[in-house]
């Protein structure tokens, strides 16, 4: 039998905003512990919840960028449970009404093919603290810097259908979300994260299977792969006569599994109840049109401005589009040189190749886009040619130094001057007789091949300097004159 | 022979016939040597007191007095107080010292006032008896034997016995207007979200409000004056602007129309406390106001749906109260589990304990539409007739309990029969109105009081009904026999 696998996807994004999601507390990561949590973060007899406006105003932008319907009233509520970093015993999240309601967003399957997948709800709700376990001997740390943190948990319809669909729509939410500047879209640091639910059943069917969620995965490699296990799981334990439990699993990156943390009996009764100490949220048809009338440009509107003003592929522009980061560094590397398609090469390319190399986002990228723009534009006007922009690209990698002055203190510049490049073609002629006797007698394609090697002595000559289509050039007269 | 009211107190300070040390000194004296039988403090601020007293001092030396400079207070233990414990009258935080300051005492504080202590409460304010505190019982000084109600019966008692002009209070299901009325002393729960909630300690959020206990209306309207105003820090208090509660005391009541609700004469009802109201009701009469027979007939669900919403947000509110970041710690906990299970058996009482149990339940799966979600509509319902009827009449009378002050112990074997006692106060918080109890009366020998309900912030109209009726009678001038003053 073969068998479909059906994804939904809850994505927490971290709002970006400078303070916490009901107090005046900083936002940071990796501080001090405890240093950043006021009495409302960690949970003091009276202290009391105020909505950070600005948090509201950003699951606002989502919703009306993913053309959701915005609930002008909307409520918070209590998840009561109890764990050592949630310190009020409860979470602050919103149930029933939610602040934005069903959306979707489009999402690119290969070159050609696209596919738009329903978003629920998206709603606010606080972060809990973090528990230590290091570093305590028989006893855990708790550190409430992360207590209540702004999230917006976006939740979308079962609509994905394979882990490679969940991917690219967790990439395109990513690229929304860093766009609208609403989260930084930092995995690592765990500014996004998603728990994925999965089923699986056989193809053409229209019941759904029963679904596991796989809890806390904060990758996109990650987000593939334990999909693509917990499908397999499902296959196997189905194909063995087995049936799937309803559960909630967690994904082990380090060893590629994932087991059961709690089934569905074992689920805690939340007791979900409106928070009295936070009033229903109400906005108006103004609040929402301003918002909507200060929208930037989403990553669709751009990757389509890409291909119809600069004339780049469809892949090329989608690529460049997706990251909000990439799309402004592009955008300002056109401007310098502009060469729409070598800026797209080198930032695809050569920036995306020492970017990964080196685990560096593009917005922290040792090289400015002005500076790429730069080295461009030094291609284009004959400064440099193309081994020599690689040497000043890795130069650049390492130091802050100006282009032109690289260019310089390297020797980078290419040597246009004939007659020292004529000085060197003769001198390589004359040092060796015996490739240029079997050149002469070579049948002319294998002359094409054999030229290279007299190309690569000049150079070298030249310290890479020389302008090779001038070396080409005159290497061709001088040999095929001695014929 | 008198207890001097907070007003005379402020005035003495004003035309110097004495220093707030002076005073300050003479209480804290008297606390120390008569609270022993009443138990109505937790904690005595004397070092504080005598600091801000001598402060005070100096600010009036230095023409900067404001109303209430130097006069001395005391706070419900509910009220978190900077450096002072604060316990709210459990185990639980018996050894909890806030680093922050509530905004009501901040702006007691701020106003010059003088901090005597805090007072005992029932434990997390749930009671009708002071009988729940891990401090022990309170006793009613009109009367020993007698509990003085709750849950703010530290508050009132010491304003009963002379002990303090003033006191914070806080009034969930009439824990400020119970009290006021077996003490003998006037009390005013204002409009919900008309003083902010910041620090202090959370029974039921939606239902919280805190309020003046005082011997006069014109003293609690002083008192209202500072702590009522719109706060940043709490998101449900009103951003609106304040009125001036002592400027309307002096108007005449001509015209005013009293509305008297036919349940709240009905079965019950002690009949002495019944004569008692209606007697002042015909004091009204003479004063210039029309009565005029009402109904709220949704009074029976009050003390349901009540139950069901204060105890569904206390089980969330005092979930907090964990072992992991201050209060209670159980010893030696073998595990997560183990810390959470015993630092809460241990550290709540039986009160607390059956709030929580009941409030769990409510809102548990497949209950919570039959218990939480129908309490909500009946909340409605309470909120809507209130609203209907205030829109016929301009304040509610009515008696504050079914009977004056119960013997100590009487209650306790059977929590619903306690809970009973609150079938009149109860409504008020549902629907959010202030309501107050004055002083009207005896009923062998305990006191007896008058509820008045207005609509949404009409404090200065209830205190200046208050006010009037005080002008007319003596009700509240009245010593308990157990008081400071007698003792001396």
């Amino acid at each position: 039998m073969s068998w479909e696998v059906v994804i939904g996807l809850e994505i927490h994004a971290q709002l970006a905003t400078r303070s916490k999601l009901f107090s005046g507390a900083a936002v940071t990561f990796g501080a001090i512990p405890n240093t950043h949590a006021t009495l409302v973060d960690l949970g003091m007899p009276g202290a009391l919840p105020v909505l950070n406006e600005s948090a509201l105003k950003m699951a606002v932008q989502f919703g009306v960028a993913i053309d959701a319907e915005i609930k002008q009233h909307s409520v918070f509520t209590r998840k009561n449970y109890f764990y050592p970093d949630l310190p009020k015993g409860y979470q602050t999240s919103q149930m029933d009404e939610p602040i934005v309601g069903q959306g979707y967003v489009d999402i690119q399957l290969d070159h050609s093919r696209c596919k738009r997948i329903g978003v629920t709800r998206a709603h606010l709700e606080e972060d809990a603290g973090k528990s230590l376990h290091e570093n305590f001997t028989g006893m855990t740390g708790i550190d409430l810097n992360r207590s209540s943190t702004p999230l917006l948990e976006i939740v979308s319809e079962p609509d994905m259908r394979s882990a490679a669909e969940a991917v690219a729509y967790m990439r395109k939410i990513h690229s929304i979300v860093t766009t609208l500047g609403i989260c930084d879209g930092n995995m690592a640091e765990g500014s996004m994260r998603c728990d994925a639910n999965v089923s699986i059943r056989p193809v053409g069917a229209v019941k759904l299977g029963t679904r596991t969620e796989l809890k806390n995965i904060n990758s996109f490699r990650f987000v593939e792969r334990a999909i693509m296990l917990e499908a397999e799981r499902q296959i196997n334990l189905l194909e063995a006569g087995g049936v799937v439990v309803q559960e909630t699993r967690l994904y082990d990156s380090e060893h590629n599994t994932t087991r059961s943390m709690r089934s569905k009996e074992e689920a805690n009764d939340y007791r979900y109840f409106p928070c009295p100490d936070l009033l229903p949220v109400h906005i108006d048809d103004d609040y929402i049109a301003n918002i909507r009338a200060q929208l930037p440009e989403l990553p669709d509107q751009r990757c389509q401005r890409f291909i119809d003003v600069y004339g780049l592929s469809e892949y090329d522009a989608s690529v460049l589009s997706a990251n909000r980061s990439m799309a402004d560094y592009f955008e300002v590397v056109q401007r310098c040189c502009n060469d729409p398609k070598a800026s797209a090469n080198w930032i695809m390319g050569e920036l995306t190749k020492y970017l990964n190399e080196h685990h560096i986002d593009i917005a922290d990228a040792p090289i400015s886009a002005p500076q790429l723009g730069q080295l461009l534009k030094r291609i284009a006007d004959n400064t440099i040619h193309g081994n020599a922009a690689k040497i000043l690209f890795e130069a650049l990698w390492h130091s802050d130094d100006d282009v032109d002055k690289i260019i310089v203190n390297k020797g980078l510049k290419q040597l246009s001057d004939v007659g020292a490049i004529e000085t060197m073609v003769d001198e390589v002629i004359s040092t060796h007789v015996d490739q240029v006797q079997q050149y002469i007698l070579a049948p002319a394609p294998r002359r094409d091949r054999m030229l290279g090697f007299f190309v690569g002595r000049v150079m070298q000559a030249s310290k890479g300097a020389a302008n090779p289509s001038q070396v080409n050039k005159l290497l061709l007269q001088k040999l095929n004159r001695l014929n | 022979m008198s207890i001097p009211t907070l007003s005379q107190i402020a005035h003495g300070l004003s035309t110097g016939h004495f220093s707030s040390e002076e005073i300050t000194c003479d209480l804290l004296a008297d606390i120390v040597a008569k609270d022993k039988q009443y138990n109505s403090f937790i904690t005595i601020t004397k070092t504080l007191a005598l600091v801000q007293a001598r402060a005070a001092d100096q600010r009036r030396s230095q023409g900067r007095a404001a109303p209430l400079t130097g006069v001395p207070i005391a706070h419900k233990d509910i009220f978190c107080t900077r450096g002072i414990r604060t316990s709210c009258a459990s185990r639980m935080l018996d050894n909890f010292v806030p680093p922050y300051e509530s905004t009501v005492s901040q702006r007691l504080l701020d106003a010059g006032s003088v901090c005597l202590g805090k007072t005992n409460l029932d434990e997390f304010a749930m009671g009708s008896s002071n009988e729940t505190s891990y401090y022990g019982v309170v006793n009613n000084p009109w009367d020993l034997d007698a509990v003085p109600g709750g849950s703010s019966g530290g508050s009132t008692v010491a304003v009963a016995a002379g002990l303090v002009p003033g006191a914070t209070g806080t009034d969930t299901g009439g824990s400020i207007r119970q009290p006021a009325s077996f003490c003998g002393v006037t009390g005013i729960k204002p409009t919900y979200g008309r003083v902010s909630r910041f620090g202090i300690i959370a029974y039921a959020s939606s239902l919280d409000q805190a309020g003046p206990i005082a011997r006069t209306a014109e003293d609690v309207a002083l008192m209202l004056n500072v702590m009522a105003g719109f706060d940043q820090q709490d998101s449900t208090s009103v951003d609106r602007a304040v009125d001036d509660y002592c400027a309307q005391l002096e108007q005449p009541l001509k015209g005013l129309k009293i509305g008297l609700p036919k349940e709240y004469f009905g079965p019950g009802l002690d009949d002495g406390v019944a004569q008692c109201i209606l007697s002042a009701v015909q004091d009204y009469e003479r004063l210039g106001a029309q009565i005029l027979d009402i109904s709220l007939s949704k009074l029976p669900l009050s003390i349901a749906a009540y139950y069901v919403i204060a105890s569904a947000e206390a089980s969330s509110n005092l979930s907090r109260y964990d072992g992991v970041r201050y209060g209670y710690r159980c010893d030696q906990p073998t595990g997560l589990l183990d810390m959470y299970c015993r630092s809460r058996a241990e550290g709540f009482g039986t009160e607390v304990k059956r709030r929580i149990m009941v409030g769990t339940y409510a809102l548990s799966e497949g209950y919570f539409d039959a218990y939480y979600r129908k309490a909500q509509c009946i909340r409605r319902l309470i909120k809507n007739e209130f609203e209907h009827a205030l829109a016929q009449v301009d304040v509610i009378m009515g008696p504050v309990t079914p009977t004056p002050a119960f013997n100590q112990g009487s209650k306790t074997v059977n929590p619903v029969g306690m809970y009973l006692e609150d079938i009149y106060t109860l409504s008020a918080n549902l629907a959010g109105i202030p309501a107050m109890s004055v002083p009207a009366g005896f009923v062998s020998g305990r006191p007896v009081g008058l509820q008045i309900m207005g609509n949404y912030f009409a404090e200065a109209q209830l205190l200046q009904i208050a006010h009037q009726y005080q002008k007319v009678t003596d009700w509240h001038l009245q010593i308990p026999p157990h008081s400071s003053q007698e003792c001396a």
